[in-house]
């Protein structure tokens, strides 16, 4: 994979942009024209070639760029990072699963030597090459979960399974989609998702749970989750609100389809082998509605999942202020004739 | 389900009924790392029929060369100890799973306090590697039967030092479950591993000293019992098959070609969870899964070790 890295922000003048490579492979999450939460998990396992899922973890043309936004943004608030005490066993395993995967995957970009517990780690994108001792934390500049959140894209959640449930006990956390590890972390399964509307009836988050806590070795899963966010911002936190919440008032019918983006979230999640632990995965993916339109598939899709949205959805991604005149912008593009089920472009 | 080939590369009889199996890779890599107290199901083709046995992994979860695990020669075996213990030699080839944790250590424990009993001594074999390593407060306590049963008491003693304590019931030795359970401090969490009725007066007693559930471990695999064969229907699959006398009901799914889930197939984990549709008998649970008010309802059954008193089984699968 011969991947160039794009110099753009997701902040101040936000130059970020897709490249129509990086439209095609844009993980789509509607398969029909109506949305409601399910339990849509499935197997985490090797996706087409080119495709978001052909790797455990997806570098793309964003690489570079998206982990100057995570240091800038860890070095204005550090609680983003936060890990309790007894997680340094599940530290070193997302490390050990993060350098394995890339250095396997992307073996032009990362390599990882190893000679007992005394590992080297090149990673060529961003010039870092570093010797440690695997299982001494002494021998890192920074603790192991934060060493390498800072080097793969997304957000990362540490789990802890204990009590017949799951604590969110360690995090890095800087592209979250209004939700705070400050407030989150320690927190149990039910409690972080309190919040979430509709779910308690539908029974979805006591299946889900049961699901994840029997999540094996070896097997990990994934899923789709979606919001939208104006401007193409990875740091849209409740702690950063004031520099991200005026911009719902800024939409009107002529920037439709400059500012208002839809955000997808490929999450994944995986069993650890030394702690028992759960890691989640939480991988951003920004497109605006200019570059959806260019698929007239995924547009006229996205106007009849927008429409009918359940209001209580509405209410809680925070679309309120622009669903209506996003539905209206895209409602040139549908002709109202049944497509056919299925997330494809064309 | 994940599955890893092995091949035995070294068998040890280490007490007149145990067995001790040293397991590599058929394709000489690494075995992922795994966390203290988990376990693998050893899968095993008796006769055609493919048995499917858990057994905890007992080496440090550092050394990734090779698994190990011990097995106990069990008097009323339907097939798999007996088969480990009789056939199975260097060489043989087996299939396991990836390991399960279902007997984790509270890694925010004050203290741990260890109780084995006779072949439950497996799975702290591999904890005891986990707590020196992070140099966790705990005690192992270990009671057996006679001397030439205390399978692991030298290498225990050997790795806990003073931390060590084992109990020989043949030399008058008693283990004093509420004497132990009152003298801990606040914060200690127990785990227990061992015949069933130690591990239901050793949770009794620490219920009625007032210990949190939560700071309550046990593991328990059950064999499936053996009982009367009744007829399934398996509404999903449009099939209707016979549980004999000797086979569980999970076995006799798969033996139909129908794929169900699983885990520990003990009756511990509650991955093979079956709705029940219909019955024309009585359930009867033997799972340590299902919460008695759930079993008293009659709506869900764990295949892997219950069966059922009636002609006509139906389950949604």
């Amino acid at each position: 994979m011969n991947v160039a890295f794009k110099k753009e922000t997701f902040r101040d003048d936000y130059s970020y942009e897709n490249s129509p490579e990086a439209i095609k492979r844009f993980p789509f999450p509607f398969p029909e024209d109506t949305y409601m939460y399910s339990v849509n998990i499935e197997p985490h396992t090797k996706g087409p070639k080119g495709s978001t899922i052909e790797f455990a973890f997806d570098i793309d043309e964003h690489y570079v760029a998206e982990c100057e936004d995570k240091a800038k943004t860890l070095a204005l608030d550090s609680s983003r990072y936060q890990a309790l005490p007894h997680m340094m066993d599940a530290q070193w395993d997302f490390l050990e699963l993060t350098m394995d995967s890339l250095s396997a995957d992307y073996p032009k970009l990362f390599t990882l030597t190893k000679d007992g517990k005394n590992w080297t780690w090149e990673n060529k994108p961003l010039g870092i090459k570093t010797s440690f001792v695997f299982g001494d934390k002494t021998t890192l500049a920074m603790e192991p979960f934060e060493y390498m959140s800072r080097q793969v894209q997304g957000d990362f959640v540490l789990l802890d399974q204990r009590n017949g449930t799951l604590y969110a006990d360690a995090g890095f956390v800087t592209s979250q989609a209004d939700w705070s590890l400050a407030f989150d972390a320690g927190m149990a399964w039910h409690e972080w998702h309190g919040p979430v509307p509709q779910v308690t009836k539908l029974g979805v988050m006591d299946r889900a749970l049961k699901y994840l806590m029997n999540i094996q070795l070896g097997s990990p899963v994934r899923r789709l989750n979606w919001t939208m966010t104006i401007n193409p911002r990875l740091d849209t936190s409740p702690e950063n609100y004031p520099l991200w919440g005026g911009d719902r008032n800024k939409v009107t019918p002529d920037n439709v389809g400059d500012l208002v983006h839809l955000r997808v979230e490929l999450q994944s999640l995986f069993r650890l082998p030394r702690s028992n632990g759960l890691f989640f995965s939480i991988r951003c993916y920004l497109i605006s509605m200019d570059e959806l339109s260019t698929y007239p598939r995924w547009v006229k899709r996205f106007h009849r999942v927008l429409k009918s949205l359940h209001s209580d959805l509405v209410e809680y991604k925070g679309l309120t202020k622009f669903r209506d005149m996003t539905v209206q912008w895209l409602s040139r593009f549908d002709d109202g004739k049944p497509m056919d089920i299925g997330t494809h472009p064309e | 389900m994940s599955i890893i080939n092995v091949t035995v590369a070294n068998v040890e009889q280490v007490t007149p009924l145990v067995k001790h199996f040293t397991l590599v890779k058929e394709d000489g890599s690494l075995f992922p790392a795994f966390s203290g107290g988990s376990h693998i199901v050893v899968a095993m083709n008796i006769n055609g029929r493919v048995h499917r046995n858990p057994y905890s992994l007992m080496g440090s979860p550092e050394e990734t060369g090779a698994y190990h695990i011990s097995v106990r020669k069990q008097e009323k075996s339907r097939g798999g100890s007996v088969f480990m213990h009789e056939q199975i030699k260097v060489g043989s080839k087996l299939q396991i799973t990836y390991p399960v944790n279902l007997f984790a250590l509270e890694k925010r424990a004050r203290k741990n306090l260890l109780i084995a009993g006779g072949i439950g001594i497996t799975p702290f074999m591999s904890q005891i590697e986990d707590l020196n390593r992070t140099g966790a407060a705990y005690e192992m306590h270990y009671a057996y039967r006679s001397p030439e049963h205390g399978a692991f008491s030298d290498e225990l003693s050997a790795k806990c030092g003073d931390k060590f304590k084992c109990y020989v019931e043949s030399d008058g030795d008693t283990l004093d479950f509420k004497a132990l359970l009152s003298k801990q401090p606040l914060g200690t969490h127990v785990y227990v591993c061992g015949p069933h009725p130690m591990v239901v007066a050793l949770i009794e007693t620490a219920r009625e000293l007032g210990w949190p559930e939560n700071n309550i471990h046990s593991e328990q695999f059950s064999a499936p019992p053996s009982g009367d064969a009744f007829k399934l229907k398996l509404s999903k699959s449009n099939l209707e098959i016979v549980v004999p006398s000797e086979m569980s009901m999970l076995e006799a799914i798969e033996a139909a070609g129908v794929d169900a889930p699983y885990l520990c197939r003990g009756g511990a984990c509650g991955r093979c969870e079956l709705e029940v549709l219909c019955t024309d008998g009585p359930l009867i649970h033997n799972d340590h899964y299902l919460t008695d008010a759930e079993k008293a309802a009659g709506k869900k059954i764990m295949p892997c070790v219950s069966r059922a008193k009636c002609d006509l089984l139906e389950l949604n699968i």
